[in-house]
């Protein structure tokens, strides 16, 4: 392939990556509204078009029209990068994230994936931790003391459950020898051999973790609506409130999309096209997401500390010494 | 000012009057030093009807449709306090239909009450299901309200010696609906709360508060309950025919968030017992007491009999004038005890007219139960209080 060939297959895979995962978000929202009112016995929306299939477009539009309204005593330059810092590393993620087998369009074998770089999870790890600033920016930058208890929470939030975040998935590392995630892929043809199956203690460390990383319930803290009048969003209004939203559910896919990756089999898949496979994996994933929420009261935030330093640590720290002398026995 | 800087080293937060936690319109004035609060001081008066003063210049059943709009949850509880408390005053015995029927209606109205608790409880606690959950069970306690008094929320039912209309026929259908669909509804609850890892520890050693510090703060209701000590208007002091009734009074042991809810969950199991019991022994009889010139004669009889329209025309433009004296009629309403101090000069309006409100006193103990704790323990606190603001500032 050429380098001009090279630079246009990446350009196009890019742009469609990009708005496939836009639209993703906004379509999370609706599955999220959709499927948390099936839970809770009512309807959810359904005006907007047919089935309300229309409502992510509708509240967009009603977003971007409202006033962008920005309190005087906050700190301008931080307020305003707070969402952008929240919702770009969370799209960033999905440059490595492999969506399907390799295909050939026109005697070009193309690999559905941005950048399948050797060391994808580290790269992964290492951009979603980021998004925890946008947050801590917003709460402390805001001028509101509802968003400073905000951004603390979220603050101590990300040190309890960071480092059990990452030794979660070292096990899974360990076994597979390789940090590109599209290897990952590779090694988990047969139904069995998922990572899930091969390293259940990580899975579920990997998913309690990963739920406390995109700030949901029960982990849902930093914005907890009946104690902190959804805490560092307080004073936000308009496409920056949205932007918020959007790196919420964006981090969400992105979770969903490295759980399924690393430990679901990704694209692999009897009979039907590898895409499909990941798309329906991902999706179950977010169910899953809204289900917890539906269910599960929150956490307080010494507890959730306590949780993340005496639980969720030591247990991670086990699993990767047990992995350990496994793989050298 | 860097020593001032120095010195305070704490922050004030303003929870409320509109935050969402906080059941209205409280404000609680928090001294924070991070998230544990140092101090917590409520603020009331968002609220204030002067339900009491106007009490003052209206005829005695005229006040009936204000008791509604104290504690809007439980509308019927207000109703039977204050007609109890003038049926008092005049010496009024009511038949015992009225009395199972009010029975019946007032343990539907704590359950309505405490459905509603439950699921705000649960959804400030972080298990936002609760709410819409428990609000459907609350809708067939709701259509019992509409069938018998045509009012889904300010019911207005009860008058002063009886009730206001004959109980419809698809009564004992309707209330028997509502108590299945409550108690299919109660497991599911359990299931989702009971047991559930993050509810306990969330509510467990949470603001507590002992029974000696409850007493003297005259917390009432399953917030004294919860903190152990046995003390039930219905069973104390029974009124309305409570002594018939076989009903057992559920106690809490540590008097933390969780026990209460414990309390108020039995309590709404025999709250069913009591429904069913009541509909069981219903006696036949009229829905009124026979009371020439205080009581409304029935609407036939003011068609047809000519004594009876002259008494309903009078007791409706002039009222009737109990005898001079004071009188204090307590029940167990849904939130503890509810007390209405009625005192009368004679003529055909009271005097004075003192509520004593359950979730005015029980409020006054939420500083006790959240200072030292978090400011996610101050929104358990408050939901396990169950406060009206309605009621506190009435």
């Amino acid at each position: 392939m050429t380098l001009t060939a090279l630079a246009i297959t990446a350009m196009i895979k890019v742009i469609v990556i990009i708005s496939v995962a836009l639209l993703g978000v906004a379509y999370s929202t609706y599955l999220e509204r959709r499927l948390l009112g099936i839970l809770q016995h009512r309807i959810g929306p359904i005006y907007a078009g047919p089935y309300g299939l229309l409502q992510p477009i509708a509240d967009a539009v009603k977003l971007i029209f409202k006033e962008d309204f920005i309190p005087d005593n906050v700190e301008r330059v931080t307020y305003t990068l707070a969402p952008v810092i929240m919702f770009i590393p969370a799209l960033l993620t999905f440059a490595v994230i492999p969506v399907g087998d390799t295909i050939t369009i026109m005697g070009h074998e193309i690999e559905l994936v941005i950048s399948d770089l050797n060391i994808g999870i580290l790269y992964v790890f290492a951009i979603t931790s980021l998004g925890v600033y946008g947050i801590v920016l917003a709460g402390w930058s805001s001028g509101s003391k509802y968003s400073l208890l905000g951004g603390i929470r979220s603050s101590a939030q990300m040190i309890s459950y960071e480092i059990a975040y990452g030794l979660s998935i070292i096990g899974v590392v360990l076994l597979a020898g390789t940090l590109s995630l599209q290897e990952l892929v590779a090694q988990q043809e047969s139904f069995f051999s998922w990572y899930v199956f091969r390293q259940p203690v990580a899975f579920i460390l990997f998913v309690v973790c990963a739920v406390a990383e995109t700030n949901r319930a029960p982990f849902d803290l930093p914005e907890a609506e009946a104690e902190l009048v959804a805490g560092y969003l307080t004073e936000y209004s308009s496409m920056k409130y949205a932007m918020f939203f959007m790196g919420e559910y964006a981090n969400m896919l992105a979770v969903s999309s490295v759980a399924t990756t690393i430990f679901l089999g990704g694209w692999q898949g009897p009979f039907l096209p590898p895409v499909l496979w990941f798309v329906i994996k991902v999706f179950l994933c977010m169910c899953v997401y809204i289900w917890i929420r539906a269910t599960l009261p929150r956490f307080r935030y010494d507890q959730l500390m306590n949780f993340g330093w005496k639980v969720l640590f030591p247990l991670a720290l086990l699993n990767t010494m047990v992995t350990a002398l496994i793989k050298v026995l | 000012m860097s020593e001032q800087v120095q010195e305070r080293r704490t922050m004030n937060l303003n929870m409320g009057p509109q935050h969402p936690a906080t059941h209205g319109v409280l404000r609680v004035e928090l001294e924070l030093e991070g998230e544990t609060v140092v101090k917590a001081t409520p603020h009331i008066g968002y609220l204030h009807t002067g339900i009491e003063k106007t009490a003052e210049s209206k005829l005695y059943y005229k006040v009936i449709p204000m008791t509604d709009r104290m504690d809007y949850l439980a509308p019927m509880s207000n109703n039977l306090g204050y007609c109890l408390a003038v049926e008092k005053l005049m010496n009024i015995e009511v038949p015992d239909k009225v009395k199972f029927a009010r029975v019946c209606l007032t343990e539907l109205t704590r359950l309505k009450s405490h459905l509603v608790w439950i699921g705000t409880h649960a959804m400030d606690i972080g298990a936002l299901s609760m709410s819409l959950y428990s609000f459907r069970e609350r809708e067939s306690v709701i259509d019992v309200y509409e069938a018998v008094s045509g009012q889904r929320m300010m019911s207005t039912f009860f008058r002063i010696g009886g009730l206001a209309q004959e109980l419809p026929g698809d009564f004992d259908k309707l209330v028997r609906k509502a108590v299945k669909d409550i108690r299919h509804g109660m497991i599911d609850y359990e299931r989702l709360l009971n047991d559930n890892k993050i509810f306990r520890i969330r509510t467990i050693n949470v603001a507590k508060i002992s029974a000696e510090d409850a007493i003297n703060c005259g917390l009432t209701g399953p917030c004294l309950r919860g903190s152990g000590v046995n003390y039930d208007v219905r069973k104390t002091n029974p009124y309305s025919g409570y002594d018939k009734f076989d009903f057992e009074v559920p106690l809490g042991k540590n008097g933390d968030v969780y026990d209460r809810f414990l309390v108020r969950c039995e309590e709404m199991k025999q709250s069913l017992r009591i429904v069913e019991q009541a509909l069981d022994g219903m006696p036949e009889g009229p829905y009124r007491a026979h009371v020439p010139g205080v009581v409304l004669p029935p609407k036939e009889d003011v068609l047809s009999k000519m004594e009876s329209l002259i008494f309903h025309f009078k007791i409706i433009t002039e009222g009737f004038k109990p005898p001079r004296g004071a009188v204090y009629q307590a029940i167990e309403a849904p939130k503890g005890e509810l007390g209405f101090y009625i005192s009368s000069d004679g003529t055909n309006k009271p005097h004075r007219m003192r509520v004593r409100p359950p979730s005015f006193v029980n409020l006054s103990t939420l500083p006790k139960m959240v200072e030292g704790g978090l400011v996610a323990d101050v929104i358990a606190a408050i939901g396990s209080i169950d406060i009206v603001l309605g009621e506190v500032d009435r």
